[in-house]
Protein backbone atom coordinates (compact mmCIF):
# COMPACT_ATOMS: atom_id res chain seq x y z
CA UNK A 1 0.00 0.00 0.00
CA UNK A 2 0.76 3.86 -0.21
CA UNK A 3 2.78 5.52 2.08
CA UNK A 4 0.17 8.32 2.70
CA UNK A 5 -1.82 7.24 5.65
CA UNK A 6 -5.40 6.12 4.67
CA UNK A 7 -8.97 6.82 5.79
CA UNK A 8 -8.86 3.86 8.06
CA UNK A 9 -5.84 5.34 9.60
CA UNK A 10 -7.11 9.02 11.02
CA UNK A 11 -5.76 9.54 14.19
CA UNK A 12 -9.60 10.62 16.41
CA UNK A 13 -10.35 13.79 17.04
CA UNK A 14 -6.88 15.37 15.94
CA UNK A 15 -8.84 17.74 13.17
CA UNK A 16 -11.64 18.60 15.54
CA UNK A 17 -8.54 20.09 17.82
CA UNK A 18 -6.83 21.22 14.78
CA UNK A 19 -9.86 23.26 14.18
CA UNK A 20 -10.32 24.89 17.39
CA UNK A 21 -7.23 26.47 17.87
CA UNK A 22 -7.57 28.09 14.21
CA UNK A 23 -10.02 30.97 13.24
CA UNK A 24 -12.36 30.95 11.18
CA UNK A 25 -10.76 32.29 7.95
CA UNK A 26 -7.83 30.28 8.52
CA UNK A 27 -10.30 26.98 8.20
CA UNK A 28 -11.60 27.96 4.92
CA UNK A 29 -8.08 28.93 4.11
CA UNK A 30 -6.89 25.40 4.80
CA UNK A 31 -9.87 24.10 3.21
CA UNK A 32 -9.14 26.13 0.06
CA UNK A 33 -5.28 24.94 0.21
CA UNK A 34 -6.38 21.44 -0.24
CA UNK A 35 -8.33 22.07 -3.15
CA UNK A 36 -10.94 19.59 -1.59
CA UNK A 37 -13.76 19.32 -4.51
CA UNK A 38 -17.48 18.38 -3.67
CA UNK A 39 -17.02 13.99 -3.35
CA UNK A 40 -20.92 13.72 -3.93
CA UNK A 41 -19.82 14.03 -7.83
CA UNK A 42 -20.67 17.50 -8.66
CA UNK A 43 -17.21 18.99 -7.89
CA UNK A 44 -17.75 22.03 -6.33
CA UNK A 45 -14.89 23.64 -4.48
CA UNK A 46 -15.85 23.28 -0.78
CA UNK A 47 -14.00 25.92 0.28
CA UNK A 48 -16.21 28.14 -1.63
CA UNK A 49 -19.23 26.85 -0.56
CA UNK A 50 -18.21 27.50 2.85
CA UNK A 51 -16.91 30.64 2.43
CA UNK A 52 -20.28 32.01 1.02
CA UNK A 53 -22.27 30.63 3.89
CA UNK A 54 -19.46 31.81 6.37
CA UNK A 55 -20.32 35.48 4.79
CA UNK A 56 -23.60 35.29 4.87
CA UNK A 57 -25.73 37.09 7.87
CA UNK A 58 -28.02 34.84 9.38
CA UNK A 59 -29.64 34.60 12.70
CA UNK A 60 -29.33 30.86 12.73
CA UNK A 61 -27.07 28.69 10.22
CA UNK A 62 -27.40 24.66 9.30
CA UNK A 63 -24.61 21.93 7.88
CA UNK A 64 -26.80 19.76 6.42
CA UNK A 65 -25.16 16.23 5.45
CA UNK A 66 -25.97 14.81 2.53
CA UNK A 67 -26.50 11.01 3.28
CA UNK A 68 -28.77 9.99 0.58
CA UNK A 69 -26.83 8.16 -1.21
CA UNK A 70 -28.77 6.92 -4.24
CA UNK A 71 -26.93 6.98 -7.13
CA UNK A 72 -27.22 3.23 -8.37
CA UNK A 73 -23.68 1.41 -7.72
CA UNK A 74 -22.54 3.63 -4.79
CA UNK A 75 -22.15 2.86 -1.76
CA UNK A 76 -19.12 4.18 -0.08
CA UNK A 77 -21.21 6.89 2.27
CA UNK A 78 -23.08 3.74 3.55
CA UNK A 79 -19.14 2.40 4.86
CA UNK A 80 -18.61 5.49 6.11
CA UNK A 81 -21.26 5.86 8.43
CA UNK A 82 -21.00 2.07 9.45
CA UNK A 83 -17.24 2.33 10.31
CA UNK A 84 -15.95 6.13 10.55
CA UNK A 85 -19.48 7.81 11.63
CA UNK A 86 -17.00 10.26 13.38
CA UNK A 87 -15.22 11.48 11.03
CA UNK A 88 -18.19 12.92 9.87
CA UNK A 89 -19.60 14.36 13.11
CA UNK A 90 -15.77 15.67 13.51
CA UNK A 91 -16.21 17.29 9.78
CA UNK A 92 -19.30 18.97 10.19
CA UNK A 93 -18.61 19.93 13.85
CA UNK A 94 -15.40 21.89 11.82
CA UNK A 95 -17.61 23.22 8.77
CA UNK A 96 -20.15 24.15 11.62
CA UNK A 97 -17.09 26.07 12.91
CA UNK A 98 -16.12 27.39 9.70
CA UNK A 99 -19.41 28.99 8.94
CA UNK A 100 -20.69 29.85 12.33
CA UNK A 101 -23.23 27.29 12.29
CA UNK A 102 -24.49 25.83 15.87
CA UNK A 103 -26.98 23.03 14.05
CA UNK A 104 -26.34 20.15 12.46
CA UNK A 105 -28.44 17.59 10.35
CA UNK A 106 -27.42 14.38 9.02
CA UNK A 107 -30.17 13.47 6.07
CA UNK A 108 -29.74 9.65 6.27
CA UNK A 109 -31.72 8.30 3.07
CA UNK A 110 -34.56 5.90 4.51
CA UNK A 111 -32.94 2.53 2.74
CA UNK A 112 -30.07 3.27 5.31
CA UNK A 113 -32.57 2.87 8.48
CA UNK A 114 -30.85 0.26 10.19
CA UNK A 115 -27.48 2.43 10.07
CA UNK A 116 -29.54 5.06 12.36
CA UNK A 117 -28.78 3.01 15.79
CA UNK A 118 -25.26 2.83 15.24
CA UNK A 119 -25.41 6.70 14.67
CA UNK A 120 -27.78 7.86 17.38
CA UNK A 121 -25.33 5.91 19.69
CA UNK A 122 -22.28 7.43 18.28
CA UNK A 123 -23.86 11.15 18.77
CA UNK A 124 -24.56 10.30 22.27
CA UNK A 125 -21.04 9.43 23.46
CA UNK A 126 -20.02 12.22 21.41
CA UNK A 127 -21.95 14.63 23.52
CA UNK A 128 -20.87 12.56 26.68
CA UNK A 129 -17.48 13.36 25.69
CA UNK A 130 -17.81 17.16 25.39
CA UNK A 131 -17.59 16.48 21.42
CA UNK A 132 -20.83 17.78 20.19
CA UNK A 133 -23.13 20.68 22.90
CA UNK A 134 -22.96 24.00 23.95
CA UNK A 135 -19.08 23.93 25.08
CA UNK A 136 -16.88 21.69 22.89
CA UNK A 137 -13.43 20.91 24.59
CA UNK A 138 -14.18 24.24 26.62
CA UNK A 139 -13.47 26.10 23.72
CA UNK A 140 -17.22 27.74 23.72
CA UNK A 141 -17.93 26.85 20.18
CA UNK A 142 -21.51 25.22 20.34
CA UNK A 143 -22.61 22.88 17.65
CA UNK A 144 -25.34 19.85 17.88
CA UNK A 145 -25.95 17.20 15.66
CA UNK A 146 -29.73 15.81 15.25
CA UNK A 147 -30.09 12.69 11.85
CA UNK A 148 -33.60 13.22 9.84
CA UNK A 149 -34.36 10.05 7.89
CA UNK A 150 -35.72 10.73 4.15
CA UNK A 151 -38.50 8.56 2.70
CA UNK A 152 -37.38 7.21 0.43
CA UNK A 153 -36.91 9.30 -2.64
CA UNK A 154 -33.67 9.28 -5.24
CA UNK A 155 -34.44 13.10 -6.03
CA UNK A 156 -33.82 14.16 -2.43
CA UNK A 157 -29.84 13.90 -3.19
CA UNK A 158 -30.32 16.95 -5.15
CA UNK A 159 -29.52 19.83 -2.98
CA UNK A 160 -32.31 21.85 -2.86
CA UNK A 161 -35.15 18.79 -2.99
CA UNK A 162 -32.99 17.59 0.38
CA UNK A 163 -34.07 21.00 1.87
CA UNK A 164 -37.85 20.30 0.58
CA UNK A 165 -38.13 16.94 2.72
CA UNK A 166 -36.64 18.57 5.54
CA UNK A 167 -39.11 21.15 5.41
CA UNK A 168 -42.01 19.04 5.02
CA UNK A 169 -42.56 18.66 1.21
CA UNK A 170 -42.72 16.75 -2.12
CA UNK A 171 -38.71 16.48 -2.97
CA UNK A 172 -39.13 18.95 -6.15
CA UNK A 173 -35.91 20.61 -6.61
CA UNK A 174 -36.28 24.79 -6.55
CA UNK A 175 -34.36 27.08 -9.22
CA UNK A 176 -31.16 27.84 -8.05
CA UNK A 177 -30.28 31.13 -7.26
CA UNK A 178 -31.20 31.49 -4.95
CA UNK A 179 -28.57 28.77 -3.21
CA UNK A 180 -28.50 26.78 -0.17
CA UNK A 181 -25.21 28.95 1.06
CA UNK A 182 -27.47 31.70 1.04
CA UNK A 183 -31.29 30.69 1.25
CA UNK A 184 -31.52 27.61 2.84
CA UNK A 185 -32.96 25.09 5.29
CA UNK A 186 -35.86 27.32 6.99
CA UNK A 187 -34.40 30.30 4.66
CA UNK A 188 -31.20 30.09 6.76
CA UNK A 189 -27.89 29.83 5.34
CA UNK A 190 -26.84 25.85 4.77
CA UNK A 191 -24.01 23.98 3.84
CA UNK A 192 -24.70 20.91 2.10
CA UNK A 193 -21.84 18.61 1.93
CA UNK A 194 -21.22 15.19 0.95
CA UNK A 195 -20.61 12.54 3.58
CA UNK A 196 -17.46 11.84 2.07
CA UNK A 197 -16.58 15.43 1.69
CA UNK A 198 -16.93 16.29 5.65
CA UNK A 199 -14.81 13.36 6.30
CA UNK A 200 -12.31 14.21 4.28
CA UNK A 201 -12.30 17.72 5.79
CA UNK A 202 -11.98 16.49 8.81
CA UNK A 203 -8.85 14.46 7.58
CA UNK A 204 -7.56 17.56 5.97
CA UNK A 205 -7.53 19.18 9.07
CA UNK A 206 -5.82 16.75 11.46
CA UNK A 207 -2.85 16.35 8.31
CA UNK A 208 -2.81 19.54 6.82
CA UNK A 209 -3.60 20.74 3.07
CA UNK A 210 0.02 19.59 1.45
CA UNK A 211 -0.61 15.86 2.66
CA UNK A 212 -4.36 16.00 1.35
CA UNK A 213 -2.36 17.61 -2.12
CA UNK A 214 0.63 14.88 -2.33
CA UNK A 215 -2.04 12.86 -4.52
CA UNK A 216 -4.17 13.37 -7.28
CA UNK A 217 -4.13 15.60 -9.99
CA UNK A 218 -3.71 19.29 -10.18
CA UNK A 219 -7.74 19.63 -10.48
CA UNK A 220 -8.72 16.70 -8.95
CA UNK A 221 -6.50 16.99 -5.66
CA UNK A 222 -6.27 14.00 -3.31
CA UNK A 223 -7.82 10.82 -2.78
CA UNK A 224 -11.37 9.08 -3.35
CA UNK A 225 -13.38 6.77 -2.18
CA UNK A 226 -14.69 4.21 -4.92
CA UNK A 227 -17.65 1.79 -4.82
CA UNK A 228 -17.07 -0.79 -7.68
CA UNK A 229 -19.63 -3.33 -8.53
CA UNK A 230 -20.19 -5.36 -11.27
CA UNK A 231 -18.55 -8.11 -13.22
CA UNK A 232 -15.36 -7.99 -11.08
CA UNK A 233 -13.15 -10.35 -9.29
CA UNK A 234 -13.46 -7.66 -6.10
CA UNK A 235 -16.04 -5.68 -5.75
CA UNK A 236 -15.91 -3.45 -2.87
CA UNK A 237 -14.60 0.23 -1.88
CA UNK A 238 -11.33 1.27 -2.59
CA UNK A 239 -9.56 4.37 -1.67
CA UNK A 240 -7.54 5.23 -4.48
CA UNK A 241 -5.78 8.82 -5.56
CA UNK A 242 -7.85 10.70 -8.28
CA UNK A 243 -6.41 10.52 -11.67
CA UNK A 244 -6.21 7.15 -11.72
CA UNK A 245 -7.05 5.69 -15.42
CA UNK A 246 -9.75 3.10 -15.96
CA UNK A 247 -7.38 0.57 -16.84
CA UNK A 248 -5.39 1.05 -13.22
CA UNK A 249 -8.62 0.49 -11.46
CA UNK A 250 -9.59 -2.61 -13.52
CA UNK A 251 -6.23 -3.92 -12.55
CA UNK A 252 -7.05 -2.90 -8.96
CA UNK A 253 -10.24 -4.93 -9.10
CA UNK A 254 -10.00 -7.86 -11.02
CA UNK A 255 -12.18 -7.13 -14.11
CA UNK A 256 -9.53 -6.42 -16.75
CA UNK A 257 -11.46 -8.47 -19.03
CA UNK A 258 -14.62 -5.64 -18.82
CA UNK A 259 -16.06 -4.48 -22.29
CA UNK A 260 -17.44 -1.16 -20.15
CA UNK A 261 -17.30 0.59 -17.30
CA UNK A 262 -20.26 2.54 -15.67
CA UNK A 263 -18.54 5.40 -14.08
CA UNK A 264 -20.86 8.19 -11.90
CA UNK A 265 -23.70 5.89 -11.79
CA UNK A 266 -26.61 5.88 -13.76
CA UNK A 267 -26.29 9.68 -14.15
CA UNK A 268 -22.93 8.80 -15.12
CA UNK A 269 -21.20 7.65 -18.50
CA UNK A 270 -20.76 4.31 -19.94
CA UNK A 271 -16.98 4.24 -20.91
CA UNK A 272 -16.28 1.55 -23.67
CA UNK A 273 -12.69 -0.49 -23.68
CA UNK A 274 -10.83 1.41 -26.10
CA UNK A 275 -10.98 4.55 -23.48
CA UNK A 276 -10.11 2.53 -20.14
CA UNK A 277 -6.85 5.05 -20.70
CA UNK A 278 -9.05 8.13 -20.13
CA UNK A 279 -8.91 9.21 -15.99
CA UNK A 280 -11.10 9.28 -13.03
CA UNK A 281 -11.34 13.04 -12.38
CA UNK A 282 -13.32 16.05 -12.95
CA UNK A 283 -11.57 17.37 -15.64
CA UNK A 284 -11.56 13.90 -17.51
CA UNK A 285 -14.60 11.55 -16.37
CA UNK A 286 -16.22 12.96 -13.40
CA UNK A 287 -17.67 10.90 -10.98
CA UNK A 288 -19.18 10.47 -7.25
CA UNK A 289 -17.63 7.16 -7.06
CA UNK A 290 -20.11 4.37 -8.62
CA UNK A 291 -17.92 1.93 -10.71
CA UNK A 292 -19.90 -0.42 -12.46
CA UNK A 293 -18.38 -3.20 -14.09
CA UNK A 294 -20.01 -4.45 -17.35
CA UNK A 295 -18.21 -8.08 -18.59
CA UNK A 296 -18.27 -9.27 -22.00
CA UNK A 297 -21.48 -11.40 -21.42
CA UNK A 298 -23.32 -8.12 -21.02
CA UNK A 299 -26.17 -6.99 -23.26
CA UNK A 300 -25.86 -3.13 -22.80
CA UNK A 301 -29.65 -2.72 -24.37
CA UNK A 302 -30.49 -4.87 -20.66
CA UNK A 303 -28.36 -1.96 -18.94
CA UNK A 304 -29.95 0.81 -20.47
CA UNK A 305 -33.32 -0.64 -19.94
CA UNK A 306 -32.64 -0.46 -16.20
CA UNK A 307 -31.53 2.33 -15.96
CA UNK A 308 -33.83 4.29 -17.56
CA UNK A 309 -36.95 2.63 -15.51
CA UNK A 310 -34.97 3.70 -12.79
CA UNK A 311 -35.05 7.39 -14.09
CA UNK A 312 -38.49 6.75 -15.29
CA UNK A 313 -39.45 5.95 -11.52
CA UNK A 314 -37.25 8.81 -9.67
CA UNK A 315 -38.04 11.79 -11.43
CA UNK A 316 -39.87 14.02 -9.35
CA UNK A 317 -42.15 15.10 -12.81
CA UNK A 318 -41.86 18.43 -12.03
CA UNK A 319 -40.78 19.70 -15.18
CA UNK A 320 -41.38 18.04 -18.55
CA UNK A 321 -38.05 17.68 -20.74
CA UNK A 322 -37.50 15.11 -17.60
CA UNK A 323 -40.82 13.77 -16.74
CA UNK A 324 -41.56 12.77 -20.45
CA UNK A 325 -37.85 12.82 -22.39
CA UNK A 326 -37.35 9.51 -19.74
CA UNK A 327 -40.46 8.01 -20.59
CA UNK A 328 -39.66 8.67 -24.16
CA UNK A 329 -35.92 7.04 -24.05
CA UNK A 330 -36.98 4.01 -22.26
CA UNK A 331 -39.71 3.12 -25.14
CA UNK A 332 -36.40 3.89 -27.47
CA UNK A 333 -34.64 1.56 -26.02
CA UNK A 334 -37.49 -0.83 -26.03
CA UNK A 335 -37.81 -0.48 -29.92
CA UNK A 336 -34.37 -1.28 -30.30
CA UNK A 337 -34.66 -4.39 -27.58
CA UNK A 338 -37.66 -5.39 -30.36
CA UNK A 339 -35.41 -4.55 -33.31
CA UNK A 340 -38.00 -1.83 -34.71
CA UNK A 341 -36.10 1.72 -34.26
CA UNK A 342 -34.75 3.43 -37.56
CA UNK A 343 -31.39 5.52 -38.07
CA UNK A 344 -33.77 8.37 -38.11
CA UNK A 345 -35.54 8.13 -34.92
CA UNK A 346 -32.46 6.74 -32.68
CA UNK A 347 -31.23 10.47 -34.24
CA UNK A 348 -34.25 11.85 -32.75
CA UNK A 349 -33.99 10.41 -29.77
CA UNK A 350 -30.40 11.39 -29.45
CA UNK A 351 -31.82 15.13 -30.62
CA UNK A 352 -34.10 14.64 -26.72
CA UNK A 353 -31.11 13.83 -25.08
CA UNK A 354 -29.38 16.76 -25.66
CA UNK A 355 -32.80 18.84 -25.15
CA UNK A 356 -32.87 17.08 -21.84
CA UNK A 357 -29.53 18.07 -20.82
CA UNK A 358 -30.33 21.66 -21.75
CA UNK A 359 -33.35 21.84 -20.58
CA UNK A 360 -34.17 20.20 -17.05
CA UNK A 361 -34.50 21.70 -14.07
CA UNK A 362 -32.12 19.81 -12.22
CA UNK A 363 -29.20 17.18 -12.56
CA UNK A 364 -31.34 14.48 -12.33
CA UNK A 365 -32.88 15.59 -16.10
CA UNK A 366 -29.79 16.94 -17.26
CA UNK A 367 -27.61 13.38 -16.70
CA UNK A 368 -30.13 10.98 -16.74
CA UNK A 369 -29.72 11.08 -20.97
CA UNK A 370 -25.75 10.80 -20.38
CA UNK A 371 -25.79 6.79 -20.24
CA UNK A 372 -28.13 6.48 -23.68
CA UNK A 373 -26.57 9.17 -25.25
CA UNK A 374 -22.82 7.04 -25.02
CA UNK A 375 -24.23 3.81 -25.11
CA UNK A 376 -25.33 4.52 -28.84
CA UNK A 377 -22.54 6.65 -29.37
CA UNK A 378 -19.89 3.94 -28.21
CA UNK A 379 -22.14 0.29 -29.12
CA UNK A 380 -24.00 1.54 -32.49
CA UNK A 381 -22.62 -2.09 -33.87
CA UNK A 382 -24.26 -3.68 -31.08
CA UNK A 383 -27.75 -2.27 -30.77
CA UNK A 384 -28.82 -1.59 -34.11
CA UNK A 385 -31.08 -4.16 -36.37
CA UNK A 386 -31.80 -6.74 -33.53
CA UNK A 387 -33.84 -9.70 -33.98
CA UNK A 388 -36.07 -11.07 -31.65
CA UNK A 389 -33.86 -13.91 -30.93
CA UNK A 390 -34.17 -14.22 -27.14
CA UNK A 391 -37.79 -13.30 -26.59
CA UNK B 1 -63.40 3.27 10.99
CA UNK B 2 -64.64 2.65 14.35
CA UNK B 3 -65.72 5.57 16.21
CA UNK B 4 -63.41 4.48 19.40
CA UNK B 5 -60.62 3.50 16.73
CA UNK B 6 -60.39 7.03 15.49
CA UNK B 7 -60.35 8.65 18.70
CA UNK B 8 -57.43 6.75 19.56
CA UNK B 9 -55.32 7.02 16.11
CA UNK B 10 -55.88 10.92 16.73
CA UNK B 11 -54.97 10.68 20.26
CA UNK B 12 -51.89 8.52 19.32
CA UNK B 13 -51.08 11.42 16.37
CA UNK B 14 -51.45 14.01 18.92
CA UNK B 15 -49.01 12.85 20.77
CA UNK B 16 -46.41 11.77 18.09
CA UNK B 17 -46.91 16.04 16.86
CA UNK B 18 -46.00 16.91 20.54
CA UNK B 19 -43.15 14.85 20.66
CA UNK B 20 -41.81 15.29 17.24
CA UNK B 21 -42.88 19.17 17.05
CA UNK B 22 -46.20 20.80 15.35
CA UNK B 23 -44.22 22.67 12.60
CA UNK B 24 -44.13 21.78 9.05
CA UNK B 25 -40.77 20.30 9.10
CA UNK B 26 -42.28 17.60 11.46
CA UNK B 27 -44.12 16.49 8.55
CA UNK B 28 -42.16 13.82 7.24
CA UNK B 29 -40.74 12.11 10.53
CA UNK B 30 -44.73 12.09 11.86
CA UNK B 31 -45.90 10.50 8.42
CA UNK B 32 -42.81 7.97 8.64
CA UNK B 33 -43.74 7.23 12.25
CA UNK B 34 -47.09 6.79 11.05
CA UNK B 35 -46.77 4.51 8.64
CA UNK B 36 -44.72 2.41 10.59
CA UNK B 37 -47.24 1.99 13.13
CA UNK B 38 -50.59 1.84 11.21
CA UNK B 39 -48.66 0.15 7.64
CA UNK B 40 -50.97 3.34 6.31
CA UNK B 41 -51.65 6.60 5.80
CA UNK B 42 -55.65 6.69 5.34
CA UNK B 43 -57.09 10.28 4.54
CA UNK B 44 -58.52 10.29 8.11
CA UNK B 45 -54.71 10.05 9.66
CA UNK B 46 -54.18 12.96 7.27
CA UNK B 47 -56.77 15.03 8.16
CA UNK B 48 -55.85 14.54 11.61
CA UNK B 49 -52.02 15.55 10.81
CA UNK B 50 -53.12 18.73 8.57
CA UNK B 51 -55.17 19.81 12.04
CA UNK B 52 -52.68 19.79 13.91
CA UNK B 53 -49.93 21.11 11.69
CA UNK B 54 -52.32 24.00 10.20
CA UNK B 55 -52.07 23.12 7.14
CA UNK B 56 -54.34 21.31 4.46
CA UNK B 57 -54.63 17.98 4.91
CA UNK B 58 -54.44 18.31 0.30
CA UNK B 59 -50.71 19.33 1.62
CA UNK B 60 -50.45 16.46 3.34
CA UNK B 61 -51.39 13.96 0.34
CA UNK B 62 -49.30 15.99 -1.75
CA UNK B 63 -46.15 14.62 0.58
CA UNK B 64 -47.56 11.24 1.15
CA UNK B 65 -47.54 10.32 -2.12
CA UNK B 66 -44.78 11.12 -3.06
CA UNK B 67 -42.23 9.35 -1.08
CA UNK B 68 -41.73 5.73 -1.82
CA UNK B 69 -41.74 4.66 1.48
CA UNK B 70 -45.19 7.00 2.24
CA UNK B 71 -48.48 6.41 0.29
CA UNK B 72 -51.46 5.67 1.18
CA UNK B 73 -51.80 2.18 0.05
CA UNK B 74 -52.53 -0.35 3.04
CA UNK B 75 -48.54 -2.79 3.82
CA UNK B 76 -48.54 -5.72 5.70
CA UNK B 77 -46.40 -6.20 8.40
CA UNK B 78 -43.56 -6.98 6.29
CA UNK B 79 -42.66 -5.10 3.71
CA UNK B 80 -40.15 -6.79 1.90
CA UNK B 81 -38.08 -4.11 -0.72
CA UNK B 82 -35.85 -6.06 -3.38
CA UNK B 83 -33.42 -3.70 -5.12
CA UNK B 84 -33.91 -3.48 -8.96
CA UNK B 85 -31.22 -1.63 -10.02
CA UNK B 86 -28.51 -2.52 -12.04
CA UNK B 87 -25.47 -4.23 -9.72
CA UNK B 88 -28.42 -6.48 -8.11
CA UNK B 89 -29.93 -6.90 -11.47
CA UNK B 90 -27.13 -8.36 -12.67
CA UNK B 91 -26.34 -10.74 -9.81
CA UNK B 92 -29.55 -12.72 -10.31
CA UNK B 93 -32.45 -10.43 -8.87
CA UNK B 94 -34.74 -11.48 -11.52
CA UNK B 95 -34.53 -15.18 -9.74
CA UNK B 96 -35.09 -13.95 -5.78
CA UNK B 97 -38.02 -12.11 -7.05
CA UNK B 98 -39.94 -15.54 -8.51
CA UNK B 99 -39.41 -17.11 -5.71
CA UNK B 100 -40.88 -14.51 -3.26
CA UNK B 101 -44.05 -14.11 -5.90
CA UNK B 102 -44.30 -18.26 -5.34
CA UNK B 103 -43.56 -18.58 -1.66
CA UNK B 104 -45.87 -15.86 -0.82
CA UNK B 105 -48.59 -16.15 -3.89
CA UNK B 106 -48.58 -12.34 -4.54
CA UNK B 107 -47.06 -10.82 -7.17
CA UNK B 108 -44.59 -7.50 -6.40
CA UNK B 109 -46.80 -4.47 -5.56
CA UNK B 110 -49.17 -6.73 -3.64
CA UNK B 111 -50.00 -7.44 -0.16
CA UNK B 112 -50.78 -10.67 1.31
CA UNK B 113 -54.44 -11.71 2.56
CA UNK B 114 -53.25 -12.15 6.03
CA UNK B 115 -51.47 -8.77 6.03
CA UNK B 116 -48.30 -10.27 6.73
CA UNK B 117 -46.04 -9.15 3.81
CA UNK B 118 -45.65 -6.63 0.92
CA UNK B 119 -44.02 -7.29 -1.75
CA UNK B 120 -42.44 -3.66 -3.54
CA UNK B 121 -39.46 -2.74 -5.61
CA UNK B 122 -36.84 -0.31 -4.15
CA UNK B 123 -34.58 1.72 -6.32
CA UNK B 124 -30.35 1.02 -5.94
CA UNK B 125 -29.82 0.63 -1.63
CA UNK B 126 -26.12 0.76 -1.74
CA UNK B 127 -25.28 -2.91 -1.30
CA UNK B 128 -24.17 -3.34 -5.13
CA UNK B 129 -21.23 -5.43 -4.12
CA UNK B 130 -23.20 -7.77 -2.45
CA UNK B 131 -26.31 -8.31 -4.43
CA UNK B 132 -29.03 -8.98 -5.00
CA UNK B 133 -30.10 -7.46 -1.65
CA UNK B 134 -33.50 -7.06 -0.02
CA UNK B 135 -35.09 -5.19 3.04
CA UNK B 136 -37.52 -6.15 4.93
CA UNK B 137 -38.41 -3.78 7.25
CA UNK B 138 -35.58 -1.65 8.16
CA UNK B 139 -33.39 -4.96 8.26
CA UNK B 140 -30.89 -5.64 5.29
CA UNK B 141 -30.51 -9.13 3.58
CA UNK B 142 -27.71 -9.40 1.37
CA UNK B 143 -26.21 -12.63 -1.34
CA UNK B 144 -30.12 -13.71 -1.21
CA UNK B 145 -30.28 -16.94 -3.62
CA UNK B 146 -34.06 -18.18 -3.84
CA UNK B 147 -32.72 -20.91 -1.67
CA UNK B 148 -32.40 -18.47 1.25
CA UNK B 149 -35.97 -16.93 0.64
CA UNK B 150 -37.54 -19.77 2.97
CA UNK B 151 -35.34 -18.95 5.77
CA UNK B 152 -36.13 -15.18 5.63
CA UNK B 153 -39.79 -15.70 5.27
CA UNK B 154 -39.85 -18.34 8.20
CA UNK B 155 -37.76 -16.16 10.14
CA UNK B 156 -40.17 -13.17 9.39
CA UNK B 157 -43.05 -15.66 10.84
CA UNK B 158 -41.23 -16.81 13.82
CA UNK B 159 -41.09 -13.43 15.19
CA UNK B 160 -44.56 -12.61 15.13
CA UNK B 161 -47.76 -14.72 13.65
CA UNK B 162 -47.01 -17.05 16.81
CA UNK B 163 -49.78 -19.95 15.92
CA UNK B 164 -49.09 -20.23 12.62
CA UNK B 165 -45.01 -20.23 13.18
CA UNK B 166 -45.25 -22.72 15.53
CA UNK B 167 -47.31 -24.91 13.01
CA UNK B 168 -44.97 -24.45 10.55
CA UNK B 169 -41.64 -25.09 12.51
CA UNK B 170 -43.49 -28.41 13.65
CA UNK B 171 -43.83 -29.59 9.98
CA UNK B 172 -39.95 -28.26 9.33
CA UNK B 173 -38.55 -30.55 12.05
Amino acid sequence: MSAIPTYAAQVPEAGLKAALQTDRPGLISIIAASGLKGRGGAGFPTSVKWNFAAAAQAERKFILCNADEGEPGTFKDRVILMEHPDLVFEGMTIAGKAVGAREGILFLRGEYAYLRGGLEAALARRREQGLLGPDILGSGLCFDIRIFMGAGAYICGEETALIECLEGFRGEPRNRPPFPVNTGYLGFPSVVNNVETLAWAACILANGAPWFRAAGTEKSTGRKLFSVSGDCGKPGVYELPMGITVAQLLMEVQGTDAKAVQIGGAAGQCVPARDFHRTLAFEDIPTGGSVIVFGPQRDMLEVLHNFLEFFTDESCGQCTPCRVGNAKLLEGVERLQAGTCSMAYLKELCALGETMQLASKCGLGQSSPNGFLSVVEHFREEIMGRMLARA
Amino acid sequence: MLMTERERCAAEISALAGKLGHDRASLVPILLEVKRKYHRIDSYAMQVIGDLLGIHPVEVHSVVSFYAFLGDHHQGRFVIRLCRTISCAMQGKDRVMRQLENDLGIRFGETTADGAFTLEWANCMGMCDQGPALLVNDRIFTRVTPERVHDILEECRRVFGVHAAEAKEVHLT
